[in-house]
Formats: structure tokens, C-alpha cells, sequence
């Protein structure tokens, strides 16, 4: 469980936004809404942990993050998937090379079999022995969330991962984020538009929206 | 897990220089420019040339390493895998010391593999040669691992490259010392033990605070 | 006794109370100075007879080596100021580190001229690659390094952090740079050339040299606690008591 209390960043000497709260629980989804520049990427790097918060606490299945204590974290980012504006991705390298060696980095072991299956789900399996570079944004992005279905995290943190996608892609993103959060998992999100995740059973999974607003 | 992920990474960064060939060969080229131009510059005459040339050959060395370390952070720094390794359950010490020994591989290595070779436009005796290599060996890591801090101190900021000459040069000065000291101790006819022990002493801590010092850089460079 | 210690540091750590304190200490420190400085001044260039070997012109070690001192001793206060800094994470240790590197570079700077000045006449070189002038040298541009880093980035908490580790990073090295630019130059010449060498100093040369180092240890104090509290004023620009400040100003 994740729990944000009060978190307020400041930028220029100035407050982005207003001091934030909210928690996160097993099985739960939270859209993150807000104007543009309101800092809604600051607020997610502060909740993994690349950035540090001005005032506020975050605290992790109870543990607080702030004091550092190496286990809380290590436990914390072993939970944790986090999808920034980047793609993390590197261009020289194939899909399947990208998402095999972004598991061994992230301490978790991926077969080749299961990165090859999660490359045939989003229909990468054909052009998954070519160097990215060749692909096209869509393609590239579609890998990025080929990370996030071997991923095993519990908590997965993605900043606008809606975009640049076409009709079928989002399809399967919708689906990939609700199963997620279906079989237990957390997903915290950013989107400029407005998000339905539909469920197998055709309904719209529940998602709690969280609004920044300016300081 | 641990061990895993440090070799992936040296895997992953090794596989990808040799992807972009060139930007790995152009610092050993440098090198290789910076041996030939002193001799163009200073006269053909064997005894001078002798003398001069672990000097010349070393701050070679250390101008190609200071040419490559700019590329140490860069591009991950730019795609965001970078930040993925600073969110990896794996201590990000580790994973940037794996960066610093394939960054080593690829350009501290064949700097070491050459000196003898350009070592012998120069007239070195073999033994000044075999010594040569040995400091060069031990001395170009420690060149890596500590010239990562500033490479890491100076991403994404105004005036990169000069700046991080400016912040490595004076740490490079005693690897530069005692590397070339070591040469000249053996043309002379004085031990070399002292100095390639000393190169060692520096080589260890380097080992350890290195990694540690450019990983506390980068999380501040990701802020 | 503690309590009221511990509270007394925490409360000057605060860039509002140091900005008062700093402003009542700077002008005794700077007349202090000024009085030590003629003191030593007139000892070294007065008082102090001729040197049997090296005539009047030694007397520019009055200057020479109180600059030499403190030029190390400032690298020491940004390594301690930036080891604070990033311990407890204060926005007045990065302030300070950066009120003193532009003094301790002009006292490296300093040093390496009076360095010079001195060699010629002595030794016929304008540049001696003496030990000591060759780590003065490279202290020189470990400052350079300090003060260019934190000039290209432009967000304040991230260059005072940078700056912390590259200066503890430096300072850690200086023992070794010292000991390495030793070892290289006793290897290359035969006999220590030692500026600062004087089998018996006089004792009026001894207190020369110590007033002028008091003189420049006030003057950096002074001016450093006056350039930190321009930069306070900057740094917090947008709070009410820097408001109240400029608006009694106008």
C-alpha cells in the first residue's frame, strides 16, 4: 500500500501545486488529473523517488521513504514500474534484447520464451530482431509497454502512457492496465484524456480520479 | 540477482559500442594523432624522443580518456534508462561501476593494447615498454572510475565537454605522475615497484568510491 | 548546555538570522584586518632587516605565504561547509561554499604571482616548477573547476549540491595531488628548491608573516559573510522579510 501525505514540491521558490493526499491499496486504480504544468510528471518522479519531495511524507506498506532505510526502498523500487515521458528504450538494441536486458537490470529474470510472448501479444513478434531505430514511434512505444506486462511489479506508475497510440494498441493497453488492477495490482496514471479501462466482463473498472491543483 | 544485473549491464553497454563502432574508435584515434603529432612537432631526433615520450604517451591517455568519459552518461541520460537504474532494486553503485567497466573496456583497454605499439615510434627499450603497458593497465581504470564523477556532475549542463576537463584534470594529475614516473623510474634504472605499487593503492579506493561518489552525482543530476 | 548550543547553531542556520549576524560581524572584521594588515605590513617592509642571502626582495613572502595558507585553508572550510551541506541538507551551506571560492581562487591566484615575482630575481625563471607552486597551481584549478560548475547550472539547489561533491571530492585529492607533485618534482631535480626554506627566521619575520596571515584570514571573513549575504538576499528574494528589506530601501 502506498500512502502520499501532503507532498508539495517547490520549483523557482515557488509551490507547484497544493499539498497533495491520498493512498494507494492493493487492486485500486488512481487517475492523476490536473492543467498542464501543474506538475503532475514532478508529482510521479517524487512518488518513485527521483526527485525529493519539499515537505511531506510517502510512506510504503507503512514504512516511511523519506529516512532512506535500504530495505523500505530496495523493497519499494523491487515493486515498482515506473513509465516516463522517455521510453527507456535503446535504439540500437531489438525489442526483445531491450526488454531482456531491462529485466536483468531491474534484478528480475525474464525468459526469452516470455518476452517473445508478451512481443507477440502487442504483434511485435515479427519485428522483434530489428533494431528499434528502424521501427516507428507507435511500434517503439508499444514496446515500452511490452516492459510493463513482464514486469511483475505491483505498482505500476506510468506518465501519459496513452499517447502516440492508435485504436487497437489502446485497446490493449485499456485491457492490460485493468487486468492489472483486477489481479491485485496498483496503477497510479496521468492522462490528458479522459480513460475508460474496460474489464473482460465489458464494464469500466472503477478509477479514482486525484486532481493537483495550483498552489 | 545482484551479479546478474552488473553483467547484463556491462553486456548491454559493451553490445551497444559495438553497434555505434565509431563513436568507440574515434578517442582511441585521438590517441593515436596525439603520439604522432609530437614527434612532428618536436624533431625526429631518437634521444629526445626517448625521453619524452611516456610524458607524451601518457597525457595522450589521459586526453583520449577525458574525449570518451564525456560519452560515459550521455546517451542513457537521454532515453531514460538511466532512471531505470536508478529506480532498480539493484544498488545503482553496482550498476555504474559495471557502466565504468565497459566504458574501460572500450576505451581504456585498447589505449593499453597500443602504447607499446606507438611506444616503439619513440625508440622505447622493451622493458620501458612492458612497464608502460603494466601502468597504463592499472592506471586508465582508475582514470574511468574516477573521472565518472565528473562526467556525472557535468550531465546535461552548459559547456559539458570543457567543463569536465576542467573538473578531472587536476584528480588525474597523480595517476599521470606516478603512471609516467614508472616508465622513466625503469629507463633510468631505478625500481619500478614503487610506483606501480602506488598506481595500485590509488587503483583500490578508486574501485570502491568511484562507483559511489558518480552514483550519488547522478541522483542529483535526475533530480 | 548542550540544548542551548544545539538550538543557537540551528537557529543561525537559517539564512534570515545568519543575513543579521553576518551584517554585524563583517565591519569588525574588516577593520580588524585593516589594523593587522598595517601592522604586518610595516613589520615585514619596515622593521624586518635584510635577508643575507636573498637581500630585500624576500620580503614578498609577507605576502606569499599568508595567501599560500589561506588559499588551502578556504578549500578546507568549502569541503567542511559542503560535507554540512550535505549531511543536513541546509540552504546556507551551499551559499557559503560559494561566498568562498571566488576568494580562495584570487589567494591561489595571488600566491602563484608573488610565487613567480619572487623566482625571477631569485632564480632567474619567471616559473619554478617547484612542489608547492605546482600544487598551488592545481588548487587553483580545482576552484576554477568549483566556480565554473556552479555557474553553468542554472537550478541553485542542484549546482550547490554538485559543487559540495566535486569540492569534498577535491579536497579528499589535495593531500594526494600534494604528495604525488612532491614525489615528481624530487625525482627531477637533485635538490629541493624551497621558496619558503630559511635555515633561522628572524622572529620579526615570523610575526610579518603571522599578522599579514591574520590580516587576510579577517578580510576573507569579512567579505565572504558580505558576499553571502547579497546572495541570501537573492536566494530569498520572494520571501516577506527580503521584501520588507527592499521596500525600507526604497
Amino acid at each position: 500500500m502506498l500512502t502520499i501525505s501532503n507532498i508539495s514540491c517547490v520549483r523557482g521558490h515557488k509551490p507547484l501545486f497544493a499539498p497533495v493526499s491520498f493512498s494507494l491499496q492493493a487492486g485500486q486504480a488512481l487517475h492523476l488529473e490536473g492543467d498542464n504544468g501543474v506538475g503532475k510528471t514532478s508529482l510521479l518522479r517524487i512518488i518513485c523517488g527521483l526527485s525529493p519531495a519539499d515537505a511531506g511524507e510517502i510512506l510504503w506498506n507503512g514504512s516511511s521513504l523519506n529516512k532512506q532505510n535500504p530495505e523500505v526502498v530496495e523493497s519499494f523500487r523491487a515493486s515498482l514500474c515506473y513509465m516516463g515521458h522517455n521510453l527507456s528504450l535503446k535504439d540500437e538494441l531489438t525489442p526483445i534484447e531491450n526488454l531482456l536486458f531491462d529485466a536483468q537490470v531491474a534484478g528480475r529474470s525474464l525468459s526469452h520464451e516470455k518476452g517473445m510472448g508478451a512481443l507477440r501479444k502487442i504483434e511485435l513478434n515479427n519485428r522483434a530482431h530489428l533494431p528499434l531505430r528502424v521501427l516507428s514511434q507507435g511500434q517503439k512505444r508499444r514496446t515500452a509497454l511490452a516492459r510493463l506486462s513482464v514486469s511483475e511489479a505491483k505498482l505500476w506508475v506510468l506518465d501519459e502512457p496513452f499517447v502516440a497510440l492508435d485504436a487497437q494498441s489502446l485497446d490493449n493497453l485499456r485491457a492490460l492496465l485493468a487486468n492489472h488492477v483486477l489481479q491485485g495490482g496498483m496503477l497510479l496514471f496521468t492522462s490528458h484524456q479522459a480513460v475508460e479501462l474496460s474489464q473482460p466482463n465489458g464494464h469500466a473498472l472503477d478509477v479514482q480520479p486525484i486532481r493537483l491543483v495550483a498552489a | 540477482m545482484i551479479w546478474q544485473a552488473f553483467w547484463a549491464v556491462v553486456r548491454r553497454d559493451l553490445l551497444l559500442a559495438w553497434r555505434r563502432k565509431s563513436e568507440g574508435l574515434s578517442a582511441v584515434f585521438f590517441f593515436v594523432v596525439v603520439a604522432a603529432l609530437f614527434p612532428l612537432g618536436i624533431g625526429p631526433e631518437l634521444n629526445v624522443l626517448r625521453n619524452i615520450a611516456p610524458g607524451v604517451l601518457w597525457v595522450g591517455a589521459l586526453l583520449s580518456s577525458m574525449l570518451a568519459l564525456q560519452r560515459l552518461f550521455e546517451a542513457d541520460y537521454r532515453d531514460g534508462t538511466l532512471e531505470q537504474m536508478a529506480l532498480s532494486p539493484v544498488a545503482m553503485p553496482l550498476l555504474i561501476g559495471a557502466k565504468m567497466l565497459a566504458h574501460w573496456l572500450v576505451s581504456g583497454l585498447p589505449l593499453v593494447l597500443l602504447a607499446p605499439v606507438l611506444g616503439l615510434q619513440f625508440d622505447l627499450s622493451g622493458d620501458a615498454l612492458v612497464t608502460l603497458t603494466l601502468a597504463l593497465l592499472v592506471g586508465t581504470p582508475i582514470l574511468s572510475l574516477v573521472g565518472g564523477v565528473g562526467a556525472a556532475l557535468t550531465l546535461g549542463v552548459r559547456g559539458g565537454g570543457v567543463l569536465l576537463s576542467l573538473l578531472v584534470l587536476p584528480l588525474f594529475v597523480p595517476v599521470l605522475v606516478f603512471g609516467a614516473g614508472a616508465v622513466e623510474a625503469q629507463v633510468s634504472g631505478l625500481g619500478v615497484q614503487a610506483h606501480l605499487s602506488i598506481l595500485m593503492a590509488m587503483l583500490l579506493p578508486a574501485v570502491f568510491f568511484g562507483p559511489l561518489a558518480s552514483a550519488f552525482a547522478l541522483r542529483i543530476a535526475l533530480e | 548546555m548542550n540544548i542551548l548550543r544545539a538550538n543557537f547553531l540551528f537557529h543561525y542556520a537559517g539564512p534570515q538570522a545568519f543575513y543579521g549576524l553576518a551584517g554585524r560581524l563583517w565591519p569588525w572584521c574588516a577593520a580588524l584586518a585593516a589594523v593587522f594588515g598595517l601592522w604586518g605590513l610595516w613589520l615585514g617592509f619596515m622593521v624586518a632587516p635584510a635577508d643575507a642571502q636573498q637581500g630585500e626582495g624576500y620580503r614578498i613572502i609577507f605576502v606569499h605565504v599568508p595567501a599560500s595558507w589561506m588559499s588551502m585553508v578556504i578549500y578546507m572550510a568549502m569541503a567542511f561547509w559542503s560535507v554540512l551541506g550535505l549531511t543536513f541538507n541546509t540552504r546556507l551551506s551551499g551559499m557559503m561554499t560559494r561566498a568562498l571560492a571566488p576568494t580562495g581562487a584570487m589567494f591561489a591566484f595571488l600566491s602563484l604571482w608573488t610565487g613567480a615575482l619572487w623566482g625571477k630575481p631569485m632564480w632567474g625563471a619567471w616559473w619554478v616548477w617547484d612542489a608547492r607552486l605546482t600544487s598551488e597551481l592545481i588548487l587553483f584549478f580545482l576552484y576554477l573547476g568549483y566556480i565554473a560548475l556552479t555557474s553553468a547550472i542554472d537550478d541553485q539547489r542542484r549546482g550547490d549540491r554538485a559543487g559540495a561533491l566535486i569540492a569534498i571530492v577535491g579536497a579528499i585529492n589535495v593531500p594526494i595531488i600534494y604528495f604525488s607533485v612532491k614525489w615528481w618534482n624530487t625525482l627531477h631535480q637533485g635538490a629541493s628548491v624551497s621558496l619558503t626554506k630559511s635555515p633561522s627566521m628572524a622572529q620579526v619575520m615570523l610575526w610579518g608573516m603571522l599578522l599579514m596571515a591574520l590580516c587576510f584570514w579577517l578580510y576573507t571573513i569579512a567579505l565572504v559573510l558580505y558576499r553571502v549575504r547579497t546572495t541570501i538576499l537573492h536566494r530569498e528574494s520572494h520571501t516577506a522579510w527580503v521584501r520588507a528589506i527592499a521596500q525600507e530601501a526604497a
